[in-house]
């Protein structure tokens, strides 16, 4: 066992040590995006925070999959290096007044002289209160999730009513059919209430207008039904400019709530009024619009979303804490707790680690120094640099993580956290726990966390001594630990005063008494125990190994 | 290379003409704003403007400098500033800041936004809400149209894709049907429209009320048939690695407006950017190859090279001029193209052996044949937990999911799980696009499955239940792409040979493995003359097609080459591979195809344009 044991601390040992190890610092990088999207940087984004070329190699060698070839064809490769010596060798001849070359001409940067994009660039290098080109972000195209409308055709719809003259009248499409339904014509007001005015166009013919980049004004749309009436014809046209036109002129001379509420039975004009709200940024009025439409995961999103363009470290993450009572999906909302307590840890590691690596001191830092901070990325990258960084520092033992993690878990009355702690399953497909720590310290400090007989009793049962299982089961009122360690003993005295101490007519009474008259169930159950204990043995190192997969490593860095 | 080709293809329209309109518009524009002036111009306009124009046709027309629009502080102290902008809310608010600015210190100056290819009302309420409307004169530059080879014309608009199909905002509704409106003005009259997608239905709406408001011009049709479709009836086809010489180049070095840049590991020297058309005659020939050709045939290129060259040995001074004079300037353009491609491929094979190429085609086409869903999971799996590329691993999610029709929910949750703790938590948001806009999704059980289960669970205890729920639930799913699949026959047998070097269908462009679902309903309905018989299909397809008849005469010239010019408009974009594949069957049916994109697409541009894991 004990040989067991020191192999299980070596091989957990690995998993343990950036866990504690690493610590605090703030560094200005919130806003770095940590995996790349050139599709040609294949590269692994956690290699580069590192420098050394021969260890990224010596990383990604244990590939298990072969070189590409098409078609298995290595010799075209060959046969492609032939054609380019044969080319190379044919180059002296050409260079030597390879400027006649009808080439289009290029600049350094390899723009053609005289084009557009070169001479943009020849004004910003000429200028020198220009700045180096910075990067700027996509121009504004995000959008809050939205949910795919199915009713495009809806209201609106209805009132298509007119079919034009012109040259395609032969359609077999299904959008002619909705044209024979309806007209609306009890919504078009008579020509006559508009005679006071001149020239007064129907919302029809505003549309249209609209459409045409010609002269309108939607100002004596004052009615709700014309607006709606004007609103239904913008979706009609399919024209998103003018839809959105529409919406602006609503926004502006209608209520929230009632614009709002009409909004929710025209999906296509929401998801125009949702798009441009996005656009002009204008946050506040698009979530009491989510709200009031009861989308409250997207709220949720769209509020997640403000940490990106917060660069502070820290306010980021007491941003972070803030969102965790959004109302995510359940899902979701366990993967916001995670990138929460990420960062934290980051700022913790990023401070020591910068620290560390400005004060010269520690070998690892100087040898590879950092390429990068290690705030804002992914997990794994994370788990990435602290293999790399702090793999070999001893600063915690098995049993420490074990002590710390279990009383911290108990704390909460996590109790299937605990059971997962020590539970590992063997080849066999047995589970069995194990632990670092004896179980009577395990007992102990679930008891101080004032954890249930029921979770208690499990773990008196693991405690290998017979005397002291007993006395710790009559503490923490295990009976049927007491009851079934006295059978292991084949003790009958023990058994019958223990008779005593249980309560009368209750199962543990029945459960000794039916002990007591039945001794040969009792040998063969003991047969059995033996055997079993002796398995465990065998596989203990075996099970151990399998236990130590990804789950447990970040589990381990997110506690 | 040798393909069976019909020699009677029909001429394609000769295209530059798009190009002298947008020019000579835009000329007259800058002459609306008479004087010395300095331009700013929207970063993403810089390459399309190259494409018509250059700097001295500016200059000519008193543009002083050029200046990038970069939304910080300008330097201009020009007293005329015209900026030629899209149609951003975001841009025009900088504008209004520089004139904001410039009013605060008193310094007075003339303005002018040309919105390209035209503006909207959203902008002009900014301009008036910045107390800026009046003060800025506003023009449009109907600059919708961009050829980028013989038979390729793009609107270079990618926003396109994500506002309609993620946004449900149609602004560009009409701008494609404007766009459809000018090439029929131009190449038309159009005698039949051939479409399926909800946004292609609504630019054909726009474009026939744009006919019918304008006014009718006989002329002989050049362009006979036109097919509209939307990017989301086809998510698999763009999602796909691309392995067709143009589509890889473009995934590997991506192909901006035409041009690419290749750096020093493909030129062993500085980087250059070079053009990439049917006027590069190397390029040319291997473009629509699949990339396993590339290597004989660039070889024997090199080899007829060396001859040509050879020839040289031996000649008197007389032959020596002639040579010179006739040959060599040739010999030489080719030379350094070749090697240009020699050293193109020979990245290529350097990049793709690094990412174990072999490994992820031979996934993604399991994943279309349906076999081995397992493994694919966990070579997906390990793709995210090794961190290569976000995007690739993102592109295989997606691919497992449209072909599968969901994920089962522990599959999802799980790989979720996973890629948020390889990538970074935010890209919560941008599973929440995929997920509203239907690329990665979860299964939900259906009503079948859940009579199915509690009738087996009755029968038998717990545990069995469980697995036999996991065996139910793979058969409940309704595949759609499985149906269409089978239905349209995209996934030949497995174990068959294809010979790449004569492809016998599309399904070369993907090595034999797929045929692309969106070339494959052209194909179809140019053979049916319309949808019948496809009603299975287009269900599937969740309807919206159409298939429409001009009444201007369309019989009597039916049999006319315009007949066989066909304008293919893709909403929302389109890939090489597509465009190869449309090459391909235009060759077997004596057709010759146009691709309109409102942008050239790939895997890569695709997903980015749905991250918003940024700010």
């Amino acid at each position: 066992m004990t040989e067991d044991r020191s192999q299980m601390t070596k091989v957990r040992g690995q998993s343990l040590q950036f866990r504690f190890t690493t610590v605090p610092s703030r560094h200005r990088a919130a806003g770095r995006r940590p995996a790349s999207v050139r599709e040609e940087e294949e590269e692994p984004q956690q290699l580069k925070m590192m420098k050394s070329k021969a260890d990224e190699e010596d990383y990604w060698n244990s590939s298990k999959f072969k070189a590409f070839t098409f078609d298995d064809e290595d010799d075209e490769f060959s046969r492609l290096k032939e054609s380019k010596q044969a080319v190379n060798s044919i180059r002296r001849l050409v260079e030597e007044d390879d400027d006649e070359d009808d080439v289009e001409k290029v600049s350094w940067s390899g723009e053609p002289v005289g084009s557009i994009s070169w001479s943009v660039r020849e004004t910003a290098a000429s200028n020198q209160r220009t700045d180096r080109e910075p990067t700027f972000p996509k121009i504004n195209t995000d959008t809050p999730t939205l949910s795919k409308s199915n009713s495009g055709y809806s209201l609106s719809s209805l009132f298509k009513g007119k079919t034009k003259g012109g040259n395609f009248q032969s359609f077999n499409d299904s959008l002619s059919d909705l044209s024979v339904r309806l007209y609306a014509p009890e919504l078009r007001k008579p020509k006559s209430e508009y005679k006071d005015y001149v020239s007064d166009w129907s919302p029809e013919e505003t549309i249209q207008r609209m459409q045409q980049g010609k002269a309108f004004s939607l100002e004596k749309f004052r009615s709700l039904q014309d607006k709606l009436l004007l609103l239904d014809f913008a979706v009609s046209a399919h024209d998103g400019n003018v839809i959105t036109a529409v919406l602006i002129y609503l926004k502006r001379t209608l209520g929230k709530e009632v614009l709002f509420r009409e909004l929710e039975s025209r999906q296509t004009a929401l998801r125009h009024l949702i798009q441009y709200l996005t656009e002009t940024r204008d946050q506040r009025l698009l979530l009491e619009l989510l709200r009031a439409l009861g989308r409250m995961e997207d709220v949720a999103l769209l509020q997640y979303k403000e940490h990106l363009s917060i660069t502070d470290e820290n306010k980021r993450r007491d941003f972070l804490k803030s969102c965790l009572s959004l109302p995510f999906s359940p899902e979701d909302s366990a993967h916001v707790q995670d990138h929460f307590t990420l960062l934290e840890r980051q700022i913790i590691i990023e401070a020591t680690d910068r620290q560390a690596e400005r004060g010269g001191k520690v070998e690892i830092f100087q040898k590879f120094p950092r390429r990068a901070s290690i705030l804002n990325m992914p997990l794994v990258t994370t788990l990435y640099y602290c293999c790399f960084y702090h793999y070999t520092e001893p600063e915690i033992s098995e049993k420490q993580y074990f002590v710390t993690a279990l009383a911290a878990r108990a704390k909460l009355k996590a109790w299937s956290d605990v059971d997962a702690l020590f539970t590992s399953r063997n080849w066999l497909g047995f589970t069995r726990k194990k632990s670092p720590l004896s179980f009577q310290r395990v007992v102990d400090i679930l008891q101080k966390n004032s954890a249930p007989t029921q979770v208690l009793q499990d773990y008196v049962a693991l405690v290998d001594d017979a005397e002291l299982r007993i006395s710790l089961a009559q503490k923490h009122k295990c009976h049927d630990i007491v009851i079934n360690t006295y059978r292991d003993l084949k003790d009958r005295q023990l058994l019958l005063g223990y008779r005593g101490k249980v309560e009368r007519g209750s199962a543990e009474e029945r459960k000794i008494d039916e002990l007591l008259n039945n001794p040969v169930r009792k040998r063969s159950h003991l047969h059995h125990l033996h055997h079993l204990h002796h398995l465990n043995h065998d596989v203990f190192f075996f099970s151990f190994s399998k236990s130590g997969g990804r789950t447990d490593f970040s589990r381990r860095l997110l506690l | 290379m040798a393909h069976s080709a019909r020699r009677d293809s029909p001429e394609l329209p000769d295209f530059s003409l798009l190009k002298r309109l947008a020019r000579d518009q835009l000329v007259y524009l800058l002459e609306q704003l008479p004087g010395k002036k300095d331009l700013f111009i929207e970063a993403d306009l810089m390459s399309p403007l190259d494409r018509i124009a250059n700097v001295s046709t500016l200059k000519e027309h008193e543009v002083d400098k050029l200046y990038k629009v970069e939304y910080k502080p300008i330097t201009s102290t020009s007293d005329q500033l015209c900026f030629l902008i899209r149609p951003r809310i975001k841009t025009v608010k900088w504008i209004c800041d520089v004139a904001n600015a410039d009013k605060a210190t008193g310094k007075f100056r003339r303005y002018k936004i040309i919105f390209t290819p035209q503006k909207f009302y959203a902008c002009e309420a900014v301009l008036e809400e910045q107390g800026i409307f009046g003060d800025v004169t506003t023009d449009e530059w109907a600059f919708y149209l961009l050829p980028l080879d013989d038979d390729i014309i793009s609107l270079e608009l990618p926003e396109f894709f994500r506002d309609n199909f993620l946004a449900g905002d149609q602004r560009w509704v009409r701008t494609a049907g404007s766009a459809l409106h000018l090439l029929h003005s131009l190449y038309g009259p159009f005698s039949k429209v051939y479409g399926i997608g909800r946004c292609s239905k609504m630019a054909y709406e726009s474009w026939r009320e744009q006919v019918a408001e304008g006014e009718q011009r006989t002329r002989q049709a050049e362009i006979g048939r036109v097919f509209l479709i939307d990017r989301d009836v086809d998510f698999v086809t763009p999602l796909c690695s691309q392995v067709v010489y143009e589509g890889l180049v473009d995934d590997i070095f991506r192909i901006k407006c035409g041009c690419v840049e290749f750096g020093p590991d493909v030129t062993s020297d500085k980087s250059v950017k070079v053009m990439l058309n049917s006027q590069d005659k190397v390029f040319n020939e291997i473009r629509n190859e699949h990339f396993s050709n590339v290597f004989g045939f660039l070889s024997q290129k090199a080899r007829n090279l060396q001859t040509a060259y050879d020839k040289r040995r031996g000649m008197d001074i007389k032959q020596m001029k002639t040579f010179v004079s006739e040959e060599l300037k040739g010999l030489k353009q080719e030379h350094r193209l070749l090697s240009l491609h020699i050293g193109a491929s020979e990245s290529i094979m350097k990049k793709k052996t690094k990412q174990d190429f072999q490994e992820l085609l031979k996934t993604e086409h399991s994943l279309l044949e349906g076999f081995e869903i397992r493994e694919c999971i966990s070579f997906i799996e390990e793709h995210i937990n090794r961190q290569v590329s976000m995007i690739q691993s993102l592109r295989l999610l997606c691919l497992l999911s449209i072909t599968e029709n969901g994920l089962m929910p522990k599959d999802y949750r799980s790989l979720k799980a996973q890629y948020l703790q390889s990538y970074g938590v935010d890209h919560l948001l941008t599973f929440a696009n995929l997920r509203h806009l239907g690329l990665l999704v979860e299964q939900q059980p259906g009503e079948t499955l859940t009579v199915m289960e509690s009738k087996v669970g009755k029968l038998v205890n717990d545990k069995t239940a469980g697995k036999l729920t996991d065996a139910f639930s793979s058969l409940a799913r309704k595949s759609n792409f499985r149906a269409l699949s089978r239905r349209l026959n995209l996934v030949p047998k497995s174990g068959e040979e294809y010979d790449l070097r004569v492809p016998r269908d599309m399904a070369y462009i993907f090595s034999g493995a797929y045929v692309p679902l969106s070339c494959k309903l052209i194909e179809q309905v140019l053979e049916r003359d319309g949808w019948t018989g496809l009603e299975e299909v287009t269900k599937l397809l969740n309807g919206n097609e159409f298939a429409v008849t001009g009444s201007n005469g369309a019989d009597s010239k039916a049999k006319n080459d315009a007949q066989r010019i066909i304008l293919v408009m893709f909403l929302g974009g389109c890939t090489f591979s597509e465009i190869s594949a449309l090459r391909f069957l235009g060759r077997e049916k004596g057709y010759k195809f146009i691709v309109v994109a409102t942008a050239i697409t790939n895997s890569s541009r695709l997903l980015e344009s749905l991250l918003d894991n940024h700010v």
